[in-house]
This record gives structure tokens, C-alpha cells and sequence, in this order.
């Protein structure tokens, strides 16, 4: 049996040594020109593999990971433009080239990729040290341009001064280029005193804020769907309905009689019909016949998959946690208070459906646009299916209309189909594969289904044991994320870990197989974890006569950044204050990608039983913040997108088949819905931790505590609807 | 016939059926138009005929001769104008898929209404989805455009 500690590590602990030796700064001068849309051409010197400085006097910072609305773009480059010493307006980004050597994430174990929240914490030593690199190659350039010591130059605002002489980094940027780089150990850091833009507040009167904001407000953002050279062909695939079908055999005569449809094309996993244009790809998809050979399918309803899971929880699983007698200590004397908490598929839904060009010339190359998550996962899947090196694949990462982890697929489902559609037609011409609504919606890959059976003991007024056993899908088995053999625990992240000091601990898990995919899903195991964890805990609470917030603080009082959220949030939302009739709070405090969050929430219940959350206060620590206007906004996100969640999203299966289709029926978070949002940082000097995704785990059970305080009853069936 | 987009007049050829969507996007290369759903569900492809805002995935382009068409890449009017100017003042953006949308309907609503309530706001904007849920920054940034018409 497994305990916590040989556990397998989840994605985004499996921390290899942040390394900047590996990062590199051996590159020295490696001048290109290159063509920014704002400023035309100009020649670029690399300082080191991240810094590139414009004659223009641009800084541009490659970026490792994807910008999709975190903000990683304004994050990362701000930590380059700080130990630069640059001005706020020279601050470009580009996404980095697919290249594991020198933009690998040391948090994924070296390989590309943007996901579990790593991005801020796993660059922070590599930037500052690619700045500070960059800044003393400036410096010296300078001082043999003036002919002065280096110490005696002072760089201030992206440009260098030695007396009555100065040059811009744009003078200096051939020369600094052709300078050895500093040995990294050499190299120092601003003091946090000296700051000019880590930790300062959004400025519209300097400039200072998202550096895509204007871009995407101009409609000047370019994401992989608006990549659209001459002759690009649409290529729509229909996929078996139900997870696990085959395709038997198709007819495609009414497509074929569809103008503008130039190819029907059957590829590993359905048939593709490819066209002119979008509407003419449509509508021949549209006529397709195909029939489904579902011998390996999943038919089952969800009704039935949740009592079979249901059926597992009677035995023990994989046990993941153990305090004091475990399981045993859940029996005994007292009361004993159980219920089972059902969670639904759930589709990510970014806006932005799937897409990706892929331009091939059979036997030599091949480029992609894609919002590519994986970059260097996707180059090695189309490598393989268009039989040409990886080297030989160019990625090129555009910005994605959100992703929410759907675009961080382990198989590279999305560029497999393209590549494998570009394939089919020798690459006559660019191909664009697209998802629609109802692709996205239908095809998977969801939040998984789970199970958790809460159990807990109580006696003599204590909670004596507590107990967390899980059904559920596992995303890591099969990817290289896991190591073969051990357990995913990353589908209980959150749960095995549970802070609360209570004697008797069991948590325990069945990983279930089914055809479905699952997918990690923004939060992923803390999306359904949190949930049970803390709304049971408030059951609890009640059976005891506890105070949410009171009880909270007992049971976590050796763990100072769980309780220094929880403080600022209760106090932030006058926890102890009354309400007016008609509302209710609640409260939730999780830990999550490093990072810790409280949330309260304010809701109000009417006389018809009707919910609304009026307001939610939060507190987030995630140790040194880098930019607090995003943080802020990551929160308010994070909060609006795990309220959808528990409001109204849900996959369900009928037959195997979902059965939701588009916005319609898929019920996500409209502006009618959503609270008002006040966010409170802990100050903090922990390194920076993640806050893309920390900010969705409390908002459910918040909110359902809060119900639960209005009418005392448990909300174990997600989503919970619109009546209290 | 003839579609006047930003004012200006483009020659469509196309099929009867094809939405405007689809011609802006992949014909006149004006990509700031975006899709979402293709069911009118969403609002992120959100243009304006006549000044009311109008689902660009469903209608099609044949059925809009005679009629102005405005999309985010001719947002001139005070409103838009202002609209813009709220939008980056405040940051709103995330992912900024659904934004041109977002725009395009809080311009229809502060054309129609230059001071609206709280509640107009969210009456205006909710059928215009935002999966990042700026929705808080949206309704903020409705409120600043607003002021800055005067």
C-alpha cells in the first residue's frame, strides 16, 4: 500500500532542479531581423535564449508558455524588464520555438508545456538570471563605448549613462550581443525595495499593464484561428458519438455533391471531409452517413457509470493517506455521518474552439500554427505521423482563446487529426482542422466523473475521524506524465492532503477504466476534492455546533499561510457581522498549485427558494506577487469559471452519447450570474506560486456552505441548479 | 450585390446560405469577428447591422444588402470609441476571444442607453458569454466607457 510519501509526484511537482546553467546564456550574438507589426522591421540580438533587444530599442522576451488569458505574457516579460532595467514601453513578447533544450519547463520534467500553475514559479529564478545576464551584457557594451570602467555605468530605464554619455539599449543591442555572458553565478539581483514593476499596481497613465491588452481590444491579436493563408482548406471530423466507437463504414455521395468539398478522407478516429471554406465543410459533414461499429464503446448512461462507482466505494481502494487507526477509527462509538458527493463530466469549453493549420510538404517539412499548450509534444506527434524529424515539424505557438487545460493533451489529439488529415491530401494545400461547438462538447476530453464517499466519526462533541474514498477516472495513466506502475493521485490532489488536525485519517481511491478521456481540467483533482473536503467539513461543523470559520482556525493551527487567508477573508467580509434576512455566507479555504485561498461567499436565498451569489470575498497567498492587478483578475476568473461549474455545467451521458450539445444546453456563467468580486493579497516573500488556477477550488463549497446555512441540508449532487 | 461593411462596399458572390461570419473571416480576411458557437448562443461573433447587435454565425451575408454592417475592426463611433478606451483602461481582457463581441454589444448599449443602471448593463451583456468570466471587469469597464461619453 502506497502512503503519502511514495506517492506519485502529480505534473506539477515533478520539480527537476530549476537550473539556469540549463536555461543558457551561451548564445552571444545571434542577430536576425524580424517583423513586428507595430514598429516594421528591425534587427534583434539575442541576449541569451530569452532577451532579444531591437535596434529599435524593443525588448522582447520569448516566452516558454502559452498566452491564453492568464497573463503570463505581461508576468514573464515583467520579470525580464525589471533586472534589465528597461522601460515599460520597449516590453515585447513572442512565444518561444518548440525546443525542450532551451525553453523546457522544469516543472514537467523538462518538457514544454504550460499547466498546473508553474509558469510564474518555474521561470522566476531563470528570468531574473536571463535579465540580469542580458542587463551586464548591456553594461559592458556601454563601458567600451564610452570608454569607462563598467562600473562606473549606470542603466536606468533601458538606457546606459557614464557621465556626460548615454546610449540606448537599442545603440547598445550589436554590441552587447558580441559580449561573453556573465558566468551565472556571478550575477545579482535588485533588491525587492528597488522594484520598479514587480509588485506595482496597473497604471493607465504610464502604460503599465497586460501587455495584450491593446492587441486583443484592436482586434490585432493573432490566435491559431485567425491564421488564414491563401488557399487554406477546412477540414471538419466527425467523430464517433460515443467514446470508443469505430467507424464501420461511410457514404459519403451526398457530401461529395456538396460544392466547394474537395476530399473525404478516413483517418485513426472518424472521417474528415475537407472543403473550400468552413459552411461547405459544414454542410458536407452534415450529409455524411456513417456507420459506428461501438463493440468497444462506452454505452453505458450516467446514471448507471455513477452506481457503478458507487458499487466500487464498498471496498477499500489504493489507500493515499493514513493517520492514526485510518479506517477502522471511522467505526465506534458516537455519531456517524456519511454521504456520497457526485460530480459530472465536464468540458472546458474555452471560446476559442480547437483548431490548428497545418502546412506539409510531404518528405520535407512541416508547419503548424496551433494555441499549442505541449509544443514539443505536438512537434514529436506530427513528426510521427508525417514520418519527418521532429526538427524538421515547426511549431509556431499563436495566443489561444482560453484553454482552461483542454489544450494540454498528452496524445496531441488535436495535431495528430490535423497531421493526419494534411497527410490524406498529400499537402496540396494548407489545412485547417476545426472543432466546432458541438465537437468540443461532444468529444471529450472532460473533468472526469467522480464519486466521493465523505464519512466521518464524531464523538464527545470532536471530530474524531475522516474519512475520503474516491471513484473516479484517472487522467495520468498512459501519458508519460506517470510512471508506469505507480498510482495517479493527482485525481485526489487536495484530498489526501487534507490540513485539518483530526486523530484518524483515511483517504483512499478506486481508479476506474472506461473508454471516455479525461482530461485535466483548470484545478483538476482540487475541482471535486475541495468541493467534498470543505463543504463536508462544514456538515461536520454543524453537527457539532461549530462555526464555520472558529472551527476552521482550531483545526489548521499549524498551518499559518491556510489560516493568514482565512483571517483576511473573514474579516474582509465581516464574517462576524449580521446579514439581512434573506442571506447567507460561507466560507471555504484550500490549498492548491502551491498557493493558498480563501473565499467567502455572500448569497442570497428567495421566498420561491432561488439562489443568487450576490458578492465573494477572497484572500489569496501565492508568496511574491509578481503583478497584483493579474492576480486579481485570476481570482475574479477563477471564481467566475468554478461558479459555472457548480451552477449549471454537466456533461451527461445517454447511451453513451452526450447528451448536451452547445451554450444552449451546456450551461455556463453569464454576466447575470456573476458576483461581485473583492480580492485581498497576503503580502508575502515565499517564492511567486500559481494563481491560474487556486482561485477555482473554494467558489463551490463557499457557496455551498453558504446554502447550507439557509436551509441545513447537504449539496452533494453537482451542478446544483438554481434552487436552494 | 453589394455589402457596405465599415462603410465601405465589398462585391459578395457567395452562397445564399453562408452566414456573414464565414465571408468576413475567411473572404475579406477580417478575423476580429469570432466563433464560438455557430448557433447564436455565445455573442463572441457580434456585429452590428443598422447599429443593433447581430449574430454574425447564423445571418446570412446575402440577406444584408442595403444595410450597414459594423464589425470591431470599424468601431468609430463615440461609443466604440469609448468602449476601447474603458476596455484597455481596465484591463478587462483574459483570453480576449469573446472581447470584439463584448464590445460590440456594450457600444449597442451605450448607443441606445448612455447611462445605464447596473441592472441595464447586465440586461445588455448577458447574452455575450466570457468562459475567463471577466464579466466583473466587463461591467466596470460598461460603467467607465459611460463616463468617458460624458
Amino acid at each position: 500500500m502506497a502512503d503519502t510519501s511514495t506517492f506519485s509526484p502529480s505534473r506539477r511537482f515533478v520539480i527537476a532542479a530549476i537550473g539556469i546553467g540549463a536555461a543558457g546564456f551561451a548564445v552571444g550574438c545571434d542577430s536576425r531581423t524580424a517583423t513586428a507589426a507595430a514598429t516594421g522591421p528591425t534587427t534583434l540580438t539575442s541576449l541569451g535564449d530569452y532577451v532579444r533587444v531591437g535596434a529599435d530599442n524593443t525588448i522582447t522576451v520569448y516566452i516558454r508558455h502559452i498566452e491564453f488569458g492568464q497573463g503570463v505574457s505581461t508576468g514573464l516579460t515583467t520579470i525580464v524588464a525589471e533586472e534589465i532595467d528597461a522601460d515599460w514601453s520597449q516590453m515585447r513578447f513572442e512565444h518561444s520555438p518548440a525546443d525542450n533544450a532551451k525553453y523546457g519547463n522544469p516543472a514537467f520534467g523538462g518538457m514544454m508545456g504550460t499547466g498546473g500553475s508553474t509558469a510564474i514559479f518555474s521561470s522566476w529564478e531563470q528570468l531574473r538570471a536571463a535579465g540580469a545576464s542580458a542587463r551586464e551584457m548591456l553594461r559592458q557594451a556601454a563601458a567600451k563605448k564610452f570608454g569607462v570602467d563598467a562600473s562606473e555605468v549606470l542603466l536606468v530605464k533601458g538606457k546606459a549613462t557614464a557621465g556626460d554619455k548615454s546610449a540606448t539599449y537599442g545603440e547598445l543591442a550589436a554590441d552587447a550581443g558580441a559580449i561573453t555572458p556573465p558566468d551565472p553565478k556571478t550575477l545579482t539581483y535588485k533588491d525587492a525595495s528597488a522594484y520598479e514593476f514587480i509588485g506595482k499596481e496597473r497604471d493607465p497613465a504610464t502604460g503599465y499593464g497586460r501587455l495584450d491588452s491593446a492587441d486583443k481590444v484592436h482586434a490585432k491579436a493573432q490566435y491559431a484561428l485567425d491564421y488564414n493563408p491563401e488557399g487554406t482548406l477546412v477540414a471538419l471530423l466527425q467523430r464517433s458519438p460515443k467514446a470508443g466507437g469505430k467507424v464501420a463504414s461511410f457514404d459519403d455521395t451526398a457530401t461529395k455533391a456538396i460544392k466547394g468539398v474537395t476530399d473525404v478522407v478516413q483517418i485513426s478516429n472518424g472521417v474528415a471531409v475537407i472543403a473550400s471554406d468552413f459552411w461547405a465543410a459544414k454542410k458536407g459533414r452534415d450529409a455524411l452517413k456513417i456507420t459506428w461499429d461501438d463493440s468497444a464503446a462506452e454505452t453505458r448512461s450516467s446514471d448507471a457509470i455513477f452506481a457503478d462507482y458507487r458499487a466500487q466505494l464498498a471496498k477499500a481502494g489504493h489507500e493515499a493517506r493514513k493517520e492514526g487507526q485510518g479506517a477502522a477509527a471511522l467505526r465506534g462509538a458516537g455519531e456517524v455521518v456519511t454521504a456520497d458527493f457526485d460530480f459530472p463530466f465536464l468540458a472546458h469549453a474555452p471560446m476559442e474552439p480547437l483548431n490548428c493549420v497545418v502546412e506539409y510538404k510531404p518528405g520535407e517539412s512541416a508547419t503548424i500554427h496551433s494555441g499549442s499548450q505541449m509544443p514539443t509534444g505536438d512537434q514529436m506527434a506530427a513528426a510521427a505521423v508525417l514520418g519527418l524529424q521532429p526538427a524538421q515539424v515547426n511549431i509556431v505557438t499563436m495566443l489561444a482563446g482560453g484553454s482552461f487545460g483542454r489544450r494540454a493533451t498528452p496524445d496531441a489529439d488535436l495535431v495528430s487529426e490535423a497531421a493526419q488529415i494534411a497527410k490524406a491530401v498529400n499537402g496540396k494545400a494548407p489545412v485547417r482542422l476545426m472543432w466546432t461547438r458541438e465537437d468540443d462538447i461532444r468529444s471529450g476530453k472532460y473533468r472526469p466523473m467522480a464519486v466521493h464517499r465523505m464519512t466521518a466519526r464524531l464523538n464527545g462533541g470532536k471530530l474524531e475521524a475522516w474519512g475520503d474514498r474516491t471513484a473516479i477516472q484517472s487522467i495520468m495513466e498512459g501519458t508519460p506524465f506517470l510512471p508506469p506502475g505507480t498510482v495517479d493521485t493527482s485525481s485526489i490532489e487536495g484530498g489526501f492532503d487534507i490540513a485539518y488536525a483530526i486523530p484518524n485519517i483515511a483517504v483512499d481511491v478506486h481508479l476506474v477504466k472506461q473508454p471516455t478521456s479525461v482530461l485535466w481540467w483548470r484545478s483538476v483533482g482540487h475541482t471535486h476534492t475541495a468541493y467534498a473536503k470543505e463543504h463536508f467539513f462544514d456538515v461536520v461543523a454543524k453537527k457539532l455546533g461549530k462555526d464555520p470559520v472558529a472551527y476552521r482556525r482550531e483545526l489548521l493551527a499549524s498551518h499559518p499561510r491556510l489560516l493568514g487567508v482565512l483571517n483576511l477573508a473573514a474579516e474582509k467580509a465581516g464574517w462576524d457581522t449580521p446579514l439581512p434576512a434573506g442571506k447567507f455566507r460561507g466560507v471555504a479555504v484550500h490549498h492548491s498549485f502551491s498557493s493558498y485561498v480563501a473565499e467567502v461567499a455572500e448569497v442570497s436565498v428567495a421566498a420561491d427558494g432561488t439562489f443568487h451569489v450576490d458578492r465573494v470575498v477572497c484572500a489569496v497567498d501565492c508568496g511574491i506577487v509578481i503583478n497584483p492587478d493579474i492576480v486579481r483578475s485570476q481570482m475574479e476568473g477563477g471564481i467566475g469559471y468554478g461558479l459555472s461549474s457548480i451552477l449549471g455545467e454537466a456533461v451527461t451521458l445517454k447511451d453513451g452519447a452526450p447528451v448536451q450539445s452547445n451554450f444552449f444546453d451546456y450551461n455556463v456563467l453569464r454576466m447575470n450570474q456573476m458576483p461581485k468580486v473583492e480580492v485581498y493579497i497576503v503580502p508575502s516573500t515565499e517564492p511567486p506560486s500559481g494563481v491560474g488556477e487556486p482561485g477555482v477550488p473554494p467558489i463551490g463549497p463557499a457557496v455551498a456552505n453558504a446554502l447550507l446555512a439557509a436551509t441545513g441540508k447537504t449539496y452533494a449532487k453537482l451542478p446544483l441548479g438554481t434552487k436552494a | 450585390m453589394k455589402l457596405t461593411i465599415n462603410g465601405k462596399d465589398h462585391e459578395y458572390a457567395g452562397e445564399e446560405d453562408r452566414p456573414l461570419l464565414w465571408y468576413l473571416r475567411e473572404d475579406l480576411k477580417m478575423t476580429g469577428t469570432k466563433f464560438g458557437c455557430g448557433v447564436a448562443a455565445c455573442g463572441a461573433c457580434t456585429v452590428l447591422v443598422d447599429g443593433q447587435p447581430t449574430r454574425a454565425c447564423i445571418t446570412p451575408a446575402a440577406t444584408l444588402e442595403g444595410k450597414a454592417i459594423t464589425t470591431i475592426e470599424g468601431l468609430d463611433t463615440p461609443a466604440g470609441q469609448a468602449v476601447q478606451k474603458a476596455w484597455t483602461e481596465l484591463d478587462v481582457v483574459q483570453c480576449g476571444w469573446c472581447q470584439s463581441g463584448q464590445m460590440l454589444a456594450a457600444t449597442a448599449l451605450l448607443t441606445a442607453t448612455p447611462k445605464p443602471s447596473e441592472q441595464q448593463i447586465t440586461d445588455g451583456m448577458n447574452s455575450n458569454i466570457c468562459r475567463c468570466a471577466t464579466y466583473h471587469r466587463i461591467r466596470g469597464a460598461v460603467a467607465r466607457a459611460s463616463e468617458i461619453m460624458g
